[in-house]
């Protein structure tokens, strides 16, 4: 890390707003009026938010507040009715969507696995690319999912946890930019939970990634996250350091 | 029984209409025996059928004696026709109508086109409408099959097609294995009819050919002549269908839009 990204929280404007007076390379992912009408409905809701480079943002917010689809506006598997987002201060309705998708790897909620093994899936991606990915390299990242030894085993037989950093590691696969997690946690019991989220953090930090977390638990959010965004009806209603954000939320009634 | 009362072919006809009638009326007041309250579907229906085929036949009696041109804008017409009944069968499928016209047409299209050519059909009306229009029946229906089947499999898949997306797959590719399905599940019906071919079905123009006093033989090979017509138009249905639909369940920045 350098300098001027170490504390990406000392460059938080007084505002709250937590964006940077100056530092705008540092700023990874920008969403600008970020909006998606459904039905006549805002299930996102003009949200314009900043994320620095290599920071950990937890969105949260109760339910259908819209952070699954904030993330999906993010990957650009939904169309934003209004407005964009900005991935290195470029637009990314111009970069291809596949591309855009490889640098900004989403890992959904439920870890929906092909059906095969588990390689077949870490594979998958890269040879979209007409990258064919070496067995060394699937071993590498399974271990770093801590999945030693199960390159070969039918994604049928997988625990949920075990399905779970799969499809991590078949997004990491792409060796993605940005990150974006939909609570991957959500279906582990405490002890899965606590291991997940260790590799989780470790792999963010060691690969320099940028992550978005949407996550229900406001320990979690507090353990891995730098920041916090909350959403609620659509709309961004707070953001700034974790600490401040969740606990001002924990003394509301 | 009936052809000694009847004598002038229409009057024979009518009689006999009203026998199968009577039957069908018979089999609804079974149904309702058991309480399965179908008459209004049935009576509309039989009404319905008997006047469209009436319609059909007399027309066919000025189209059959005009040129040959003439077939063509005939099957043409019954092409679109087919189209519009396919679309409405598949209405959540995006650009139906453009997708059942391009199956249909080139599927009944190319065969009904090259095999007149060939001399396989008899260019005259009297059998370029009929056997056109039985290939166009069953274009249309291996067209809804298969867009029906591929509809069903994209939308119980959207979470792995959208996880496909996700990892920035080409969207053709993430759904290849559902293309394969439909294409398929379209084909079966047209493997079975060419496999029970003659055992356990004796196909109707084979009946009709056989009926009006052609050679038993030389009917049973022209019936297989149609059924592998059939066979070739849905297989090439089947597959321009499903694969102009595959283009078009995803908007140009590779979206999945056919959602449940
Ligand atoms: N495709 C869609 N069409 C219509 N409404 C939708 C669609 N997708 C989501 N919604 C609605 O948008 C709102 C936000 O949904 P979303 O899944 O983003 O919430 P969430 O914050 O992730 O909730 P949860 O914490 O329960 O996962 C919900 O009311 C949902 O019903
Ligand atoms: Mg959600």
């Amino acid at each position: 890390m350098t300098a001027a990204h170490a504390d990406p929280l000392g460059q938080a404007q007084p505002d709250g707003s937590g964006r940077p007076a100056s530092s705008d390379h540092a700023v990874k992912i920008r969403t600008q009026h970020l909006s998606r009408v459904v039905k006549g409905v805002a299930i996102v809701d003009d949200v314009s938010v900043d994320v620095f480079h290599q920071e950990v943002m937890a969105v949260v917010g109760p339910s259908g507040a819209g952070k699954t689809s904030f993330l999906r506006l993010i990957n650009r598997l939904d169309e934003p009715t209004r407005g964009t987002v900005y991935l290195d201060g470029v637009d990314y309705r111009t970069i291809p969507p596949r591309e855009l998708r490889r640098r900004v790897g989403m890992v959904m909620q439920f870890p929906y696995l092909f059906p095969g093994t588990v390689a077949d899936n870490i594979r998958f991606a890269p040879r979209q690319r007409g990258e064919e990915i070496r067995d060394e390299e699937i071993d590498r990242l399974l271990a770093q999912v801590d999945l030693p030894g199960y390159r070969e085993r039918d994604v049928s037989q997988l625990s949920g946890g075990e399905a779970q950093r799969v499809s991590l590691a078949r997004t990491l696969a792409n060796s993605p930019e940005v990150l974006l997690l939909d609570e991957p946690t959500s279906a582990l019991d405490d002890k899965a939970k606590a291991s997940v989220e260790a590799l989780i953090v470790r792999i963010i930090r060691e690969q320099k990634l940028t992550c978005l977390i949407v996550t229900h638990d406001n320990a979690q959010a507090l353990r891995m996250a730098n920041r916090a965004m909350v959403m609620e009806k659509g709309r961004l209603v707070a953001v700034g350091p974790v600490q401040e954000v969740l606990g001002a939320e924990s003394v509301l009634p | 029984m009936l052809n000694q009362f009847f004598h002038e072919p229409i009057a024979l006809g009518l009689a006999q209409a009203a026998a199968v009638t009577l039957l069908s009326l018979g089999v609804m007041f079974l149904a309702r025996y058991q309480n399965i309250r179908l008459e209004r579907e049935i009576l509309v229906a039989l009404a319905r059928g008997f006047l469209q085929v009436v319609a059909v036949g007399s027309v066919l009696v000025f189209v059959l004696q005009g040129p040959w041109a003439l077939g063509l804008l005939v099957l043409l017409i019954m092409l679109v026709a087919a189209a519009f009944t396919a679309k409405r069968r598949v209405t959540t499928i995006p650009q139906a109508l453009t997708v059942a016209l391009l199956g249909i047409g080139v599927g009944a299209g190319t065969v009904i086109l090259s095999m007149t050519w060939l001399g396989v059909i008899d260019p005259a009306l009297t059998s370029l409408i009929p056997v056109g229009s039985m290939i166009i029946a069953n274009a249309m229906n291996t067209c809804t099959l298969a867009l029906e089947r591929f509809r069903a499999e994209v939308e119980s898949h959207t979470g792995l097609i959208e996880a496909g997306l996700a990892l920035g797959a080409d969207p053709r590719a993430i759904v290849r294995p559902y293309v394969q399905a439909a294409v398929q599940a379209s084909m079966i019906p047209r493997i079975d009819s060419l496999r029970s071919l003659g055992i356990v079905w004796i196909p109707g123009l084979m009946a009709g050919m056989i009926l009006s006093g052609t050679d038993p033989v030389y009917a049973a090979i022209y019936q297989f002549v149609i059924i592998a017509m059939i066979f070739a138009t849905s297989g090439i249905t089947a597959l321009v269908s499903v694969l102009a639909v595959r283009g078009r369940i995803f908007t140009p920045a590779e979206q999945l839009i056919l959602r449940p």
